[in-house]
């Protein structure tokens, strides 16, 4: 069967688009054709940075013929009616239609036979469609063309299409079609460099084969294959280690018809600059690899670059050009970081006061604060220093302001490591500057340092609470502020580092803190002074309060005209009450407080609950990404208010071996087979059966022996959840499961005597109830 | 062409690198204008560019254009930071399809040989957002340095372009440093002369980038430019609203422009005392946001006076 050779030659197509546009032009064109009938063997597109191709092969020369009944009007219908069904069906005269019956009369039927076109016509309909409605991510128009309504948008200007279709032992034929001024044929360009001359091509084995005599390597993988080698190489020549970086080789390879690997060299003083600088230096400005001395780890003065092009130098006049930019690059990036050396991170903090983190969040300021304060509170629970802790979240951010940073915000937090460790701060105070941001993703890793710890949790649960109190919550695909990663993260530090903290009081407690700030600082915009006051004991006792030097001045001022006096009196007021409702003031006007918390925009802590279940749900998709069974999964989080994630996860793992077992399956089975009666029998009766059976209408030994085994399996299954041992809990579980099979054996559920049945049902529900003590087993799965 | 003298060959020479550049683009066909005379921040103010890019006639122009970006200074102390320097701009509309082979031979005629170097087009979308205007081109590589700016604008000045005009940016400075193989702008042989006839561009520019950067950091009048943007700002409005007129051909209700190079002018005034009370700090992070929008109102209504007048509006 006949193949496809499509091929779109433009100017330069951006390197991060190439990959995914191959991907879209292989998808729109087979799509078309299997919903044209035309069912393919195989396809495979590539892209360079001047052009798309794509080969299809095995489509069938013509579309399948298409067989459609229609079915008229009525036999002897009005005249208009027949008229009209042969004009839509084509028909000659109405002798060529047939008669069918049914039970509403004789009806004409058209038998319709529409013939399968040549698939070449087919794709001279369909690939013009494609080219014109391809989903770029920008695009362009350009030449006189563009003038014209209409004008065809691609990347950057399109030159020429070629577009084949044939039988590999023939010539192929053209599949003719036109876009604005471009006509397709068969004539592709080699190198833009090297071989830039008109290449006449046939199908895609000879236009593979052309273009690499053309100097053009079609394939991205075999340019990455080549680059990748070659740079490998010429590092191990020189004794040396690449350092790979799959982003990068992605991007070179989209930059390049014809790779060229060479290695050039910077001055190794500017190795005194930290690794990761230079090496964000070299590759975000000039796209090159570093490599290292594979015995220190340490990086060497070399950079590997490729270009496109053998140069008939040998590349030296690239080699020496490249390395001029280099060094102007290092040069700037040492003046950077010799500069940040010459200011302490602290003297760098009053200028977070200036910069706003969020409208209704305040400044980076604030926002340093409450998580110093949280830091400070968390500390003790995961065993680190306080002062250090609250040093490490002090200086956490400041390398946001440094020069380096700002020049490559990918180095934010490790420069923070360097500068606090080249200011003597202590090594855990350092570290956490780095590892508070961690883990960014799956695969990061999780801090573990009780410093790093303190400060990770609370940064993260000071993202989440704040946009939770502002309702700026995660929507569908959006998460402008990364809120899943964050929680997530605080789940990984908390499982990973085996950590027993009550989140929900963290929360809570970021959450006060944080009303209370800002009302402070709403105080303070006002014109008052405000202290924020807070403990942990009055947040229990349900306030917290704000202290204001000028609270008594601001309550004599009860008659001052002036507006801002009277609010800040009210919100004073408002606070010390402990209720931020609008309500009265003595003279009959109303407090203004609740405009201003309105202009504040932070809720109280209300929607506590509902960030807790997106911790559940964050939770949810740890376990079910590390495989556990996501039923195990709801059937913990069915028992409600699992708020501690650690337990969470033990329940999981202990209910996940349990059931592994055979007292586990038939203890299941057991009990699915007391839900299932009692909730047939519950629908039936439209009643449930709550309550302690009545030891007195046990009528046989084998509902005496559940009723005893439940009693004790509870008492025991408690303690041992009460002691946190769900392993025990699950033994203890399974000293259920004898006397739950001879009660199914031998005992009628269902008996005749409406009490006795009663309380049979009742039995069944203990069952249930018991169970519940390590998981709702109505939502596992069989 | 007859060999070129040694101190005008485009590798020695910075003039010469210069004059190769407008020879080459006025062997092409283009206009070789002069700069414009007022401060503007990059060659694409010139109004041979903004203006021109607009409306349907074919357009095609080279000039050198001194571009002032005050926060750029550094008081002559930056190798290849200035606060001043020379773009060399040219515009092409419509694009013409070989366009990228014209500017690849322009490298050529400066003594870049394509057979040696590595040249390379890398994405580079282009935004002017007091302009307005935006487009799609690249970053020209030459050996891993960007030389120039390539870009097919689509809109400027609020206008869709059509037909889309190409824009070359070649960064002369850059260029020469790389041609004559030099790591400090100062070092740059100006006139290519040997010995005592020999003129850097340190000799000519060192000192103005040290007074300028004085004056955009530390001096500048800062109550004069923002009455002077105010009052640019005001002017250009004035005579934006003096020049439309009803057209007197007869029978025709369409509305012409006699006034949008003078109001435009206003406009570039207003984005230049802009940029220099940026540079002396005094314009916080939200007012920045907002004075940007100024001066893109204004080149958005002289676009749209432009369109309205004879170089700019349909035959």
């Amino acid at each position: 069967m006949p193949d496809l050779l499509l091929e779109l030659f433009s100017e330069e197509i951006p390197a991060r688009m190439q990959a995914k546009a191959a991907d879209d032009l292989r998808r729109m064109v087979t799509d078309k054709l299997v919903a044209e009938g035309l069912v393919y063997d195989g396809a495979k597109a590539f892209a360079t940075p001047r052009r798309l191709a794509l080969t299809v092969h095995g489509i069938p020369a013509r579309q399948p013929d298409l067989k459609e009944e229609r079915r008229g009007p009525r036999v002897g219908g009005p005249e208009p009616a027949i008229q009209g069904f042969l004009k839509a069906t084509g028909l000659a005269s109405i002798s060529e239609a047939k008669i069918q019956s049914d039970k509403k009369g004789d009806f004409y039927i058209a038998l319709m036979e529409k013939p399968g076109r040549p698939a070449i016509d087919v794709l001279a309909d369909i690939l013009p469609v494609i080219i014109r409605t391809f989903p770029w991510p920008k695009s362009m128009r350009w030449g006189e063309r563009s003038a014209k309504p209409g004008a065809l948008s691609w990347v950057r200007p399109l030159h020429a299409i070629t577009a084949t279709f044939g039988l590999e032992t023939e010539e192929p034929d053209v599949v003719k079609f036109s876009i604005d001024d471009i006509e397709t044929g068969q004539t592709t360009f080699g190198h833009r460099f090297m071989a830039p001359a008109a290449i006449p091509v046939r199908r895609f084995e000879d236009y593979d084969a052309k273009l690499l005599a053309a100097k053009v390597v079609l394939d991205p993988d075999r340019r990455k294959d080549a680059i990748l080698t070659d740079a490998k190489q010429l590092a191990f020549a020189q004794g040396f280690e690449l350092v790979e970086d799959q982003n990068l080789l992605d991007e070179v390879a989209g930059l390049v018809e014809w790779p060229v690997v060479l290695m050039g060299s910077f001055d190794a003083d500017f190795l005194s600059i930290p690794g990761e600088v230079i090496r964000a230096t070299i590759r975000n400005n000039q796209k090159c690899f570093v490599v290292r001395d594979p015995k220190t780890g340490k990086l060497a003065s070399k950079f590997i670059l490729t270009a496109n092009i053998e140069a008939t130098d040998g590349g030296k006049a690239i080699v020496a050009g490249n390395e001029r930019v280099i060094r102007a690059r290092l040069s700037d990036a040492k003046f950077f970081y010799e500069t940040d050396l010459k200011t302490k991170l602290e003297d760098r903090l009053p200028k977070f006061d200036q910069i706003v983190f969020h409208e209704k969040l305040g400044t980076q300021g604030e926002r340093i604060k409450r998580i110093e304060r949280l830091a400070a509170e968390i500390a003790p629970l995961v065993g680190a220093d306080v002062e250090k802790a609250k040093r490490a979240a002090r200086l956490a951010k400041a390398d946001l302001l440094t020069e380096v940073v700002g020049e490559f915000p990918e180095v934010q937090g490790l420069m923070g490591k360097y500068y606090a460790l080249a200011q003597g701060e202590d090594a855990a105070v350092a570290a956490a500057c780095e590892e508070h941001y961690k883990p960014q993703g799956p695969a990061d890793r999780v801090p573990t340092d009780p410093v790093s710890v303190a400060v990770a949790l609370a940064d993260k649960i000071d993202m989440l609470v704040g946009f939770w109190a502002i309702d700026e919550k995660p929507t569908g695909s959006k998460d402008p502020f990364a809120l899943r990663r964050a929680a997530l993260g605080v789940i990984r530090i908390l499982l990973d580092n085996n950590l027993k903290i009550d989140l929900i009081a963290e929360l809570a407690s970021a959450a006060v803190y944080i009303r209370a700030q800002r009302i402070a600082q709403e105080i303070a915009n006002l014109g008052g002074v405000a202290h924020v006051s807070f403990s942990r004991d009055s947040f229990v006792m349900g306030g917290f309060q704000v202290l204001s030097n000028d609270l008594s001045q601001a309550l004599n001022a009860a008659h001052d005209a002036d507006e801002n006096r009277r609010k800040l009196r009210d919100l004073s007021l408002g606070i010390l009450v402990g209720q931020l409702l609008e309500q009265e003031d003595p003279e009959g006007r109303p407090y203004y407080v609740s405009s201003i918390e309105n202009s504040i925009g932070i809720k109280p802590y209300s929607f506590l609950p509902d960030l807790l279940a997106f911790f559940a749900d964050r939770l949810k998709v740890q376990l079910r990404d590390q495989g556990a069974r996501h039923d195990l999964v709801d059937a913990v989080f069915a028992l409600g208010g699992q708020d501690d994630l650690l337990m969470v996860v033990r329940r999981v793992e202990a209910l996940g071996k349990f059931l592994d077992s055979d007292d586990g399956k038939n203890l299941l089975a057991g009990t699915k087979r007391a839900s299932n009666i009692l909730s047939i029998e519950e629908k039936k009766d439209k009643r449930s059966f709550d309550g302690a059976p009545n030891a007195a209408l046990y009528k046989l030994d084998e509902e005496k022996a559940l009723a005893k085994a439940i009693e004790q399996v509870k008492g025991e299954a408690g303690a041992a959840v009460a002691r946190e041992d769900f392993a025990a809990a699950m033994r203890a579980m399974a000293k259920l499961r004898p006397a739950v099979d001879a009660f199914f054996d031998k005992v009628k559920v269902n008996d005749d005597d409406a009490k006795v049945r009663e309380n049979r049902l009742k039995l069944l529900n203990e069952i249930r109830a018991a169970t519940r003590a390590v998981a709702d087993f109505s939502k596992i799965q069989d | 062409m007859e060999a070129l003298p040694a101190h005008m060959r485009p590798e020695r020479s910075f003039q010469g690198l210069i004059l190769t550049l407008q020879r080459y683009w006025a062997d092409y066909g283009c206009v070789i204008l002069q700069p414009y005379d007022m401060e503007v921040g990059a060659g694409t103010f010139h109004p041979a560019t903004t203006l021109r890019a607009l409306g349907p006639k074919r357009w095609n122009a080279a000039y050198v254009q001194p571009s002032r970006r005050p926060k750029d200074g550094r008081y002559g102390e930056n190798p290849n930071r200035l606060q001043h320097y020379y773009q060399f701009q040219v515009i092409l509309k419509p694009s013409p399809p070989d366009i990228q082979d014209l500017y690849l031979k322009s490298l050529a005629a400066i003594g870049v040989d394509a057979a040696v170097h590595d040249i390379r087009f890398v994405e580079d979308d282009w935004e002017s957002p007091t302009l307005g205007a935006w487009g799609l081109g690249w970053e020209c590589w030459c050996d891993g340095m960007e030389v120039s700016q390539f870009t097919y604008f689509q809109q400027v000045a609020g206008v869709e372009c059509a037909p889309v005009a190409g824009e070359l940016t070649y960064g002369l400075e850059r260029l020469a440093m790389y041609v004559q193989g030099v790591d400090r702008v100062y070092d740059l042989n100006f006139n290519g002369r040997d010995g005592a006839e020999k003129v850097t561009y340190g000799d000519v520019f060192l000192q103005a980038e040290q007074e300028y950067s004085r004056h955009n950091f530390e001096h500048s009048d800062t109550a004069m430019l923002f009455e002077q943007f105010k009052m640019a700002e005001d002017a250009c409005r004035k005579y934006l609203a003096a020049g439309w007129q009803e057209n007197s051909k007869a029978g025709s209700n369409r509305k012409e422009h006699l006034m949008a190079l003078p109001a435009y002018d206003q406009c570039i005034k207003a984005s230049h005392a802009f940029n220099l009370l940026d540079a002396r700090g005094v314009i916080s992070v939200t007012e920045r946001q907002s004075y940007i929008l100024r001066v893109r109102e204004l080149a958005k209504a002289c676009g749209e006076a432009w369109v309205h007048t004879e170089a700019g509006r349909a035959v």
